[in-house]
């Protein structure tokens, strides 16, 4: 992990959310910030809640109960415009345009909302992908480029606006150690580079402990947070089993 | 107990289901009316290559299918009025029938088949793949960006391909009849003079309703696809059916309130 230290101003917090869907609540009193600066990991097995964490805090899905803040705003049909040009999202598959080529899917939000002219923005779009080592890419369908090419071109796009955090849902997922180290060193670079924040949700250990400054641990049979903290404290000093197993370090239900 | 079970279980499905679409449909009026203020945020290229793909990769079907009918209703009607010796009064049955009726709806039922289908697929996958996610936490809604360029492109291939179909079904006619030893110049004189301009525009006007009800549903079926394995499958089903069902009923109640105001 690289030495940048984040502020202490929180950009997100969440204050007892009960996360879920209408009629399914997943997580309940969920409590934490993330920091301006900070990488943020969301841990869990799968089916924990972590992903559902991520729509409540981009405003995908409303919480069920307590309250999540953005940047002080909650997400509200009025806020809804100016909240989402502070956060750019990564999702696990990309979710680039298969229509339009890599650049024309980073033009895109710089077309809807910057106020540059057309050279500029085609000229912010390049810089964008030399950001994340595509510019010789820009010309590329989706369809044509490997699935890390795929999530960086996502990154470039996350980012075209400026926005104060990133989310990264599932950076690692589907990639082979090699690519998905060269994205943890992309994410660090970029921390160092512009100061965002980024929220990662993951399960991928070896990430978690290369960028992560601090993570929030979730399990599915308790319906809870279990733990927050640095990856490396939570690794050593955490007594709850789950948290132990997770990190290879003890058992679960005497396994 | 499982009969009422199942009654139930209906009831609230199609109440679920009605209040979506409302939702979606006051979603789709209101991105439409924002663009009146804002009409540089209508997405131009994406509704010219949906029209595209609408107008000209229909185009073949519409005109055979058009042709096609043609030629049967006229065989269909020449052996019963020629047994009258009136045949040549087939060209006034085609031209009523094509230009008020079958023109416009058998044309939506290739839209239908075609584009419906293809708009709940194409937008069913983006939502697999999460680009509608990408795209409302992008600020941009999706009906303003995928929606409203379909509808319009639905809504503007109508026309051209009913016109289309209804003149290749009267040359279908022609031909008939001219085995039937009736000149072609009569047919062509007896269907101007039958055939309006109101009942042509009347019959335009219909298309281009049966074009937003097929970019409406099928937008609208795409966008509330499962994400399951069979997700698309399912919104391009829902696409066809709903789509032939709204043309049925839209096409009925139009005619019942052309025959109460005797149009």
């Amino acid at each position: 992990m690289d030495a940048v230290k984040p502020s202490d101003e929180p950009v997100i917090r969440l204050e007892h959310v009960e996360a879920g869907y209408p009629g399914r609540t997943i997580l309940r009193d969920v409590t934490f910030d993330v920091r301006r600066g900070e990488i943020f990991a969301l841990l869990g097995g799968s089916g924990c809640g972590k992903s559902t964490i991520l729509k409540h805090m981009i405003g995908l899905n409303p919480v069920l109960g307590g309250r999540l803040t953005l940047a002080g705003q909650e997400w509200t049909r009025k806020t809804r415009a100016s909240l989402c040009r502070k956060i750019g999202v990564m999702y696990q598959s990309g979710a680039l345009f298969g229509s339009m080529t890599c650049l024309e899917n980073v033009l895109l939000p710089l077309e809807e909302f910057s106020r540059l002219g057309r050279t500029a923005r085609r000229a912010r779009a390049l810089e964008l992908l030399a950001d994340v080592e595509l510019a010789d890419a820009a010309d590329r369908m989706p369809g044509e480029i490997s699935g890390g090419m795929k999530k960086r071109v996502a990154i470039a796009r996350a980012m075209a606006l400026e926005p104060e955090v990133v989310f990264l849902d599932e950076p690692s997922a589907g990639l082979d150690p090699i690519t998905s180290a060269a994205l943890d060193g992309l994410i660090l670079r970029l921390r160092r580079e512009k100061g965002m924040t980024f929220v990662v949700v993951t399960h991928e250990l070896p990430s978690v402990f290369a960028i992560a400054d601090r993570c929030a641990m979730f399990d599915k049979a308790r319906g809870r947070m279990i733990a927050l903290g640095a990856p490396a404290a939570l690794r050593d000093g955490s007594r709850d089993d789950f948290v132990r197993k997770f990190f290879g370090r003890g058992t679960v239900n005497g396994k | 107990m499982a009969f009422t079970d199942s009654v139930g279980r209906s009831v609230v499905k199609f109440r679920a289901d009605f209040a979506a679409n409302m939702a979606f449909l006051g979603e789709t009026v209101v991105a439409a009316l924002g663009l009146i203020f804002r009409p540089d945020r209508f997405r131009f290229g994406d509704a010219a290559l949906a029209f595209q793909r609408a107008a000209f990769d229909g185009l073949p079907i519409a005109v055979g299918i058009g042709f096609l009918l043609g030629v049967i209703l006229a065989f269909q009607s020449a052996a019963a009025l020629q047994m009258f010796g009136v045949e040549v009064y087939v060209a006034d049955l085609l031209a009523i029938g094509l230009f008020r009726e079958l023109g416009p709806i058998i044309t939506a039922i290739v839209l239908a088949g075609r584009s419906g289908s293809a708009f709940a697929a194409e937008i069913g996958t983006m939502k697999v793949d999460e680009e509608l996610d990408a795209l409302t936490t992008m600020g941009l809604p999706p009906v303003r960006f995928l929606v409203l360029p379909r509808v319009a492109a639905a809504m503007l291939a109508m026309p051209v391909l009913t016109i289309l179909a209804e003149l290749a079904g009267l040359v279908g006619g022609a031909l008939v009849l001219q085995l039937m030893r009736v000149p072609t110049v009569v047919f062509w004189n007896h269907v101007t003079d039958t055939a309006t301009v109101f009942m042509i525009a009347f019959g335009l006007a219909k298309s281009c309703l049966f074009g937003l009800l097929v970019g409406l549903i099928g937008c609208g079926a795409g966008m509330r696809a499962p994400s399951t394995a069979d997700g698309v499958g399912v919104a391009a089903t829902r696409a066809v059916v709903g789509s032939l069902v709204a043309i049925a009923v839209s096409d009925g109640l139009l005619a019942v309130v052309c025959y109460v105001w005797s149009l």
